[in-house]
């Protein structure tokens, strides 16, 4: 083995390292995960196994037959026709014609559409065309396909929504107001999320992903956690994914609770747990990728959150793993490199039901 | 379809089931070893065999809802896109 290994950064540089070097990040890495998530580190076993996944000198490395996992997505089929700045290569399908291709010539495991505006207060309002469009395609797919949006609490405060924004009243120490406020949000985003699956419902949907729910914070992944429970007691046929936007749940209130527990600062393992008790079918784990750390870094830490989370859930687990998150560095094209090196770790030591 | 991923996945989806349990349970269903639920060569012949939809496309063969009407048959979940399409065309329950 070359004492050279090439390796990238986590904004995609490639980058050289000596075998001490990656032994010393997939250390700290995982050292990182285990302080802040009050977790345990990974085993030596386990970071002997990640040093050998590294340091393999093939440019796309798998898991041995028999490992493989399945794969959902957060709106992957729009890959094929949107543009730069929605990740996509701007081939002029359809989304039926997407959503197939997908299917058949990528293979995929599962499929799904959403909007363009991929976030569930601006489905509300087009709900007719979406689920028309879902139930024609659904007759069509033999794979499941799922509706996917993000909660994304943000789209209803001012200027794009009925509540103030809580930032401006941070900013004039309105501590008390600026709670209100996301609460207030809450219960807008919890409702929506209701009519919009209802909706759903009615046309057949095969399941539903909430994705990056609590990325405009902790109040925002209570109504997500909210509106799970509710249509689950409505709809129990109605498998769900309830996806998270990063390793701890961020504090924006401070002080919302789900089942007696506070939202802000959950780590995977927590995250994993509320999901479950909610009635979320597929808990989904974002562990948001560090660019000034390497690779081996920021996988180490993200395998070190996901088996902690893989351990604590009762439910399926899917790790993201697009641009970013999960260990895969930060940047348009995520290198097959360390994709292929991120799926393996979080299969083979995360033990991840899907990716 | 190209093996049975998306055969695990709603088992995932529908019972809750963990990657190991989902594959034992398929492996079950389909009279295989787990090891083979990726195996291009025997799932092929089954889903042909069992008209669970191919990823190569043969004229009149299964797919789309046609398929899911076997997938759900064969594992014993609800798919609510089939539950839908019964009750649009009268199928007896």
């Amino acid at each position: 083995m070359s004492d050279e290994i090439l390796t990238r950064m986590g904004d995609g540089e490639r980058i050289t390292m000596s075998a001490s070097e990656l032994k010393e990040e997939i250390l700290t890495g995982t050292e990182d995960a285990a302080e802040k998530g009050r977790i345990a580190q990974l085993t030596a076993e386990e970071l002997d196994k990640l040093f050998e996944i590294m340091a393999d000198p093939s440019r796309m490395v798998s898991v041995e037959p028999g490992q493989e996992v399945i794969v959902t997505d957060d709106g992957g089929t729009m890959s094929f026709y949107s543009g730069q700045d929605g990740g996509g290569v701007g081939v002029p399908l359809s989304r039926m014609q997407a959503i197939l291709t997908y299917e058949r010539a990528c293979g995929a495991d599962t499929t799904s559409m959403g909007h363009s505006d991929y976030s569930y207060k601006p489905v509300k309002s087009i709900i007719n065309f979406e689920t028309n469009e879902y139930y024609t395609a659904s007759q069509m797919t033999t794979a499941p396909f799922f509706y996917g949006a993000q909660p994304n609490m943000g789209l209803y405060y001012q200027p794009d929504g009925p509540c103030v924004n809580p930032a401006e009243l941070f900013a004039e120490g309105d501590i008390e107001g600026a709670k209100k406020t996301q609460e207030e949000a809450a219960e807008h985003l919890r409702r929506d999320l209701g009519f919009v699956v209802r909706k759903f419902d009615e046309v057949g949907c095969e399941g539903i992903n909430f994705d990056t729910s609590g990325s405009a914070g902790d109040a925002d992944y209570m109504a997500a956690l909210q509106a799970v429970r509710d249509l689950k007691k409505d709809l129990p046929h109605m498998p769900m994914i309830l996806g998270a936007s990063g390793e701890f749940v961020l504090g924006m209130h401070g002080s919302v609770e789900f089942d007696g527990k506070r939202l802000a600062g959950m780590y995977p393992q927590e995250q994993v747990q509320v999901a479950e008790a909610a009635g979320a079918d597929i808990a989904g784990v974002a562990v948001n990728t560090n660019t000034n750390e390497s690779v081996a870094w920021n996988l180490a830490r993200a395998a070190t959150f996901v088996k902690a989370a893989t351990a604590a859930s009762n439910i399926p687990v899917h790790v993201n793993v697009g641009m970013g998150v999960g260990g895969v560095p930060m940047m348009e094209q995520p290198p097959v490199d360390s994709v292929s090196r991120v799926s393996k770790t979080l299969v083979q030591l995360g033990k991840a039901d899907g990716l | 379809m190209r093996t049975a991923g998306d055969l695990v996945a709603w088992m995932q989806m529908t019972r809750k089931m963990k990657i190991n349990e989902a594959k034992a349970y398929m492996a079950g269903k389909l009279g295989i070893d787990i090891i083979d639920l990726t195996n291009e060569e025997v799932m092929h012949q089954l889903r042909e065999d069992l008209g669970l939809g191919l990823v190569t496309s043969v004229s009149g063969s299964p797919k789309g809802i046609r398929a899911k009407m076997k997938i759900a048959e064969l594992l014993d979940i609800r798919i609510n896109s089939v539950g839908l399409f019964k009750s649009q065309i009268g199928y007896p329950e």
